[in-house]
């Protein structure tokens, strides 16, 4: 039987808000235990909270960026439940009235095609704290720093049909907070985190099947794996002939499996209540207007556009864009230098390699958009060949200085001396006879093939520098007049 | 409304956490059994459209500038806190 | 200046600012009045040294002609309300060791002001009562009678007043709290309208409906003391930004051609031919004062007492979830695991009346039952409203009883919670609706204090308090006091 699995994704993002959302309390990350927890925070008696605007106004950017319509009148409510890192007794979120209704991302998935994923809803709601576990001899240590930051939960439709759509459409998510500002978006730190809903059917299906939840899965590759790993397990029941229960779960990453979370299953009745501390918010077109015209370019209009400017493929631009400072620094380099096509091939294959590799980020990137660009400037002046140019940037990497000096330094400007390469030619034409016998006996079409042979050993005997179209020239000229 | 049982009592005590002696327990059955008669009365009075009221002015929220107004006061705050190290509050272990 | 204590507050006031007492002489006063009469558990706490420092500092302002003219009166507050570096205990074991890291707004503002604290007063736990029995420290017994209950759960406050030992003394009512223990007591208590005072700092029974006053010996005290209380504060989202007017300066408006309301409803044939008879006295006075008396219907009033213990119980039970034993507050010595934390903490840390609106409000929030209890009870709540402000288009005020009789027996309701509940049958409406209501002495019945109540549209205190004041000129129910103080 073939199945097909039905996939929707609860996403918490944390606001990049100064002061928490119901207090005056610092949200800033890894400060010590409790120490950014105040009497809100804590849930102390007789306490009151008080919204935070910014956290409104992030909300409603949020939603505009989705196209989706603004809750101008929202309301908080009570979740209750007990747990320790939940100081109250109850998470303030918004159950009824949420601030930002229906909207949508479009993904483009591997074939090119584009597929709309809607977005159910998105509300303000209030984080929790932290539990320590191992540190203590029985007991759990509990650190409110985190309770109060305020959160963006962004729900979405079971729209999403494999874990590599789930990962496309976080990763817009991710695209779409960081351009607006309103999140770091750092999934190792937490400030966005994923609850995964899966469930599976027979292929064709219409009805749904069971779902369950995998919580807090923190970084895109997880959730690859995670909903994969479900998707599975699933399949393995059904076919076993057994029945997927509804249920919450955990991705265990280092045996690549999901496994139930027992201990929060029982008695999930959360009594939701409007909270009766706080009252209803009502947002006037003024304040959505605000909102709107803070708004940036964003991801997608950006992709258009670098099309259309730069002359890229739709692709590039779609990765060039993904992350707002890569796309900055991408738009600086091209508009300096003025070629585009070559501003992107050295961003994805440079530059995001090697951010990739380290886990850097573009801000600390030791090759900077005017270094970049004066590279560039000396690949179109024909100082540099694509493999010197390389070179510099390894040099530039090591931060050896500004590109001109590693050129004079590493003694890399390109030979484009006429008589130097006729010289090296001859050299190299000399110490390989059979090969020039072979080449001249070979017939027309073979011989392309076997060109590059002379050209690889004259440009070692240039030591890279030769400038290689006219090595390419010099060589024919060569092989054909003593034919 | 169907009468309480007293298995509805176990289950609202372990929702809200509250331990009851059996002695409470049973006469918690009879105590809200009573309550809830008096408040069934509601069932007979006409509401259809009418929009709950949750706050008594019908007022609405003001919203507060994002501005860091506390300062770390850890050790006045966690002074109540019955068992504490490291500035963290201890609760017996918590499995996941 | 034995009986200093026995001046109402605007005679404190003048004696202090004619030189004719010390505010240390008379916070002492108050003392020595507190020692004496300690068997009627009004207080919980007494903080004598703070109130004789804070009364030296007031003497020694005066003589630097920089005093508030209320600094050194005494006050006491009502345990609910958080007091820095001060025992609030809410009356339950819960929080019998719980020191506040702040002060309630009201706290603040008082201290602001210039009032000498003597202490924190008893109550009903965590203001759920309508005796002062549910307190973990104790009941409160009544001045009058002390076999009686002072009613609740304002009890302290009411009995503490009524006792002399305080001038005035901060209350909170959620369904009566104030008012009630204010008629049984033959005292003047002010529930003013929801959002008037802050509610920060004040412990929360059932938010929508808490609301902070006051208790004092007569109108024109309460109109002092709210001016001092009342007023936006940003760290209460529902405290209102409506200006606050002079209180004591509207005491004098004339009351000729008011119209006050009688809800037929509350005039109804429950009514004891006593407390009828009551009532017909305080009608005559204000007829007697201009007033014209007009018979208004609230309809779904007898509604509010099936609603109210809806909607206070849910609000509760979330409120309460705070105490777990984890950051403050009671916690068992070995719990086995977190469950047994929370359960055994919370079972042996609440008193059982406590417990009875825990379980009664989360069963009405708990999945299948939430429409027919929680979201009716609000839906009611609306239409309660409705009627008010209906009828207020037909008047000016409203008058009723504020209790169905006088203090009763300790003991006599503990084991019948629906009969205790039905006390708070003429009081719980104006809870619902946000609106401002005051209990008034109306004299005596077989020895025992009875009230009056008047209720106004919102933010119309100052009219509830002219009208008493009016009342109090031509009457002395007000100066009444119980015998052997």
């Amino acid at each position: 039987m073939q199945y097909e699995a039905v996939i929707g994704l609860e996403v918490h993002v944390q606001l990049a808000t100064a002061s928490k959302i119901f207090s005056g309390a610092a949200t800033t990350f890894g400060a010590e235990p409790n120490r950014q927890a105040s009497a809100i925070d804590l849930g102390l008696p007789g306490v009151l909270p008080v919204p935070n605007q910014a956290a409104f106004e992030m909300a409603v950017k949020f939603g505009l960026a989705i196209g989706a319509e603004i809750g101008r009148h929202s309301a908080f409510d009570r979740k209750n439940y007990f747990y320790p890192d939940l100081p109250k007794g109850y998470q303030i979120s918004q159950f009824d009235h949420p601030i930002v209704k229906q909207g949508q991302v479009t993904l483009v998935l591997e074939s090119g095609e584009e597929k709309c994923i809607r977005v159910t809803r998105a509300h303000l709601e209030e984080d929790a704290g932290k539990s320590i576990h191992d540190a203590y001899a029985g007991m759990t240590g509990v650190d409110l720093n985190r309770a109060g930051t305020a959160l963006l939960e962004i729900v979405s439709e079971p729209d999403l049909r494999s874990a590599k759509e789930a990962v496309a459409y976080l990763k817009i998510i991710h695209s779409i907070i960081r351009y607006l500002g309103i999140s770091d978006g750092n999934m190792a730190e937490g400030s966005m985190r994923c609850d995964c809903n899966v469930s599976i059917r027979p292929a064709g299906s219409e009805t749904l099947g069971t779902r369950t939840e995998i919580k807090n899965v923190n970084s895109f590759r997880f959730v690859e794996r995670a909903i994969n790993s479900e998707i599975a397990r699933q399949i393995e029941v059904i076919e076993d002939g057994g029945r997927v229960i509804q249920e919450t779960r955990l991705y265990d990453p280092d045996r690549d499996e999901t496994r139930s979370m027992r201990s929060k299953e029982e008695a999930n009745d959360y009594r939701y209540f409007p909270d009766p501390d706080l009252l209803p918010v009502e947002l006037d077109d003024a304040f959505i207007e605000a909102c709107r015209a803070t708004l940036p370019e964003l991801p997608n209009a950006r992709k258009v556009r670098y099309v259309a400017e730069y002359g890229i493929t739709e692709y590039d631009a779609s990765v060039l864009v993904a992350d707002r400072d890569i796309a900055d620094y991408f738009e600086a380099v091209a508009n300096h230098s003025g070629q585009g096509k070559l501003a992107a091939n050295w961003v994805m294959g440079n530059v995001l390699s090697e951010l990739n590799q380290t886990d850097g980020s573009i801000a600390d990137f030791p090759v900077q958009p005017a270094d970049l660009t004066a590279l560039i400037g000396r690949i179109t002046d024909q100082t540099l060949n694509s493999k010197t140019a390389k070179t510099v940037f390894e040099g530039l990497m090591q931060r050896e200085g500004s590109v001109d000096a590693i050129i004079a330094a590493r003694g890399l400007v390109q030979v484009t001396d006429q008589g130097a390469i006729e010289a090296l030619v001859d050299s190299v034409l000399a110490q390989n006879p059979e090969q020039v016998a072979n080449y001249r006996a070979a017939p027309e079409e073979k011989r392309g093939k076997m060109l590059g042979f002379f050209v690889g050993q004259t440009m070692k005997a240039s030591q890279g520098k030769a400038n290689p179209q006219q090595v390419n020239a010099v060589l024919l000229a060569k092989l054909q007049s003593e034919d | 409304m169907p009468s309480l049982s007293s298995d509805d009592v176990t289950r609202v005590a372990r929702l809200a956490r509250l331990g009851l002696s059996e002695a409470e327990a049973e006469r918690a059955l009879t105590d809200l059994s009573a309550i809830l008669t008096l408040v069934d009365a509601m069932a007979g009075v006409e509401t259809s459209g009418v929009e709950p009221l949750s706050n008594p002015l019908d007022a609405t929220q003001v919203l507060r500038p994002d501005e860091v107004t506390e300062v770390d006061a850890r050790t006045t705050l966690m002074a109540n806190a019955p068992a504490q190290a490291d500035g963290l509050f201890l609760v017996p272990r918590v499995v996941e | 200046m034995s009986d200093l204590n026995a001046l109402s507050l605007v005679a404190q006031m003048d004696g202090l600012a004619t030189g004719a007492f010390s505010a240390t002489e008379l916070v002492q006063a108050h003392l020595d009045a507190v020692d004496r009469h300690d068997a009627l558990n009004a207080f919980i706490t007494v903080t004598a040294d703070l109130a004789l420092d804070t009364a030296a500092q007031a003497d020694a302002a005066r003589v630097r002609g920089e005093a508030s003219p209320l600094a050194g009166i005494p006050i006491a507050h009502k345990d609910l309300f958080c007091t820095e570096g001060v025992l609030t205990t809410c009356g339950s074991r819960m929080l019998e060791n719980f020191v506040a890291p702040y002060d309630a707004e009201v706290v603040r503002r008082c201290q602001a002001a210039g009032f000498s604290m003597l202490g924190k007063l008893n109550l009903d736990e965590f203001a759920m009562g309508s005796s002062n029995e549910n307190s973990a420290f104790g009941p409160v017994r009544n001045p009058w009678d002390r076999s009686r209950v002072p009613g609740g759960s304002s009890g302290g406050s009411a009995a503490a007043v009524a006792a002399r030992l305080t001038p005035l003394a901060t209350a909170t009512d959620t369904g009566g709290s104030i008012r009630q223990p204010a008629a049984f007591t033959g005292t003047c208590g002010l529930k003013p309208t929801y959002g008037r005072v802050s509610r920060w700092g004040m412990v929360a029974y059932a938010s929508s409906l808490d609301q902070g006053g006051l208790i004092a010996r007569s109108a024109e005290d309460l109109a002092i003391g709210l001016a001092v209380i009342a007023g936006h504060d940003a760290k209460d989202s529902t405290s209102s930004r409506e200006v606050v007017p002079n209180y004591r300066a509207a005491l004098n408006s004339p009351c000729q051609g008011l119209r006050i309301g009688l809800p037929s409803a509350f005039f109804d044939a429950r009514m004891s031919d006593a407390m009828r008879q009551a009532l017909e006295t305080v009608k005559q006075t204000l007829t007697a004062l201009g007033a014209e008396l007009i018979e208004v219907e609230l309809p779904h009033l007898t509604h509010a007492i099936p609603a109210y213990y809806v909607i206070a119980p849910a609000e509760a039970s979330s409120n309460l979830s705070r105490f777990d034993g984890v950051r403050f507050g009671h916690r068992v010595a070995d719990p086995q695991d977190l469950t047994d934390l929370y359960t055994r903490s919370r079972g042996e840390g609440f008193g059982s009346e406590v417990k009875r609106r825990i379980l009664i409000g989360t069963y009405a929030l708990s999945e299948g039952y939430y429409d027919a209890y929680y979201k009716k009870a609000q839906q009611i709540r609306r239409l309660i409203k409705q009627d008010f402000l209906q009828a207020f288009t037909q008047c000016d005020l409203l008058l009723g009883p504020t209790t169905p009789g006088t203090a009763f027996a300790i003991g006599a309701k503990q084991d019948d919670p629906v009969a205790m509940y039905l006390e708070d049958i003429y009081t719980v409406a104006t809870n619902l609706a946000g609106l401002p209501g005051g209990s008034f002495p109306a004299g005596l019945l077989d020895g025992l204090p009875v009230g009056y109540q008047l209720m106004a549209p919102h933010f119309a205190e100052a009219r509830i308090l002219q009208v008493a004041h009016h009342v109090q000129q031509v009457t002395a129910w007000h100066q009444l006091q119980p015998e052997g103080l």
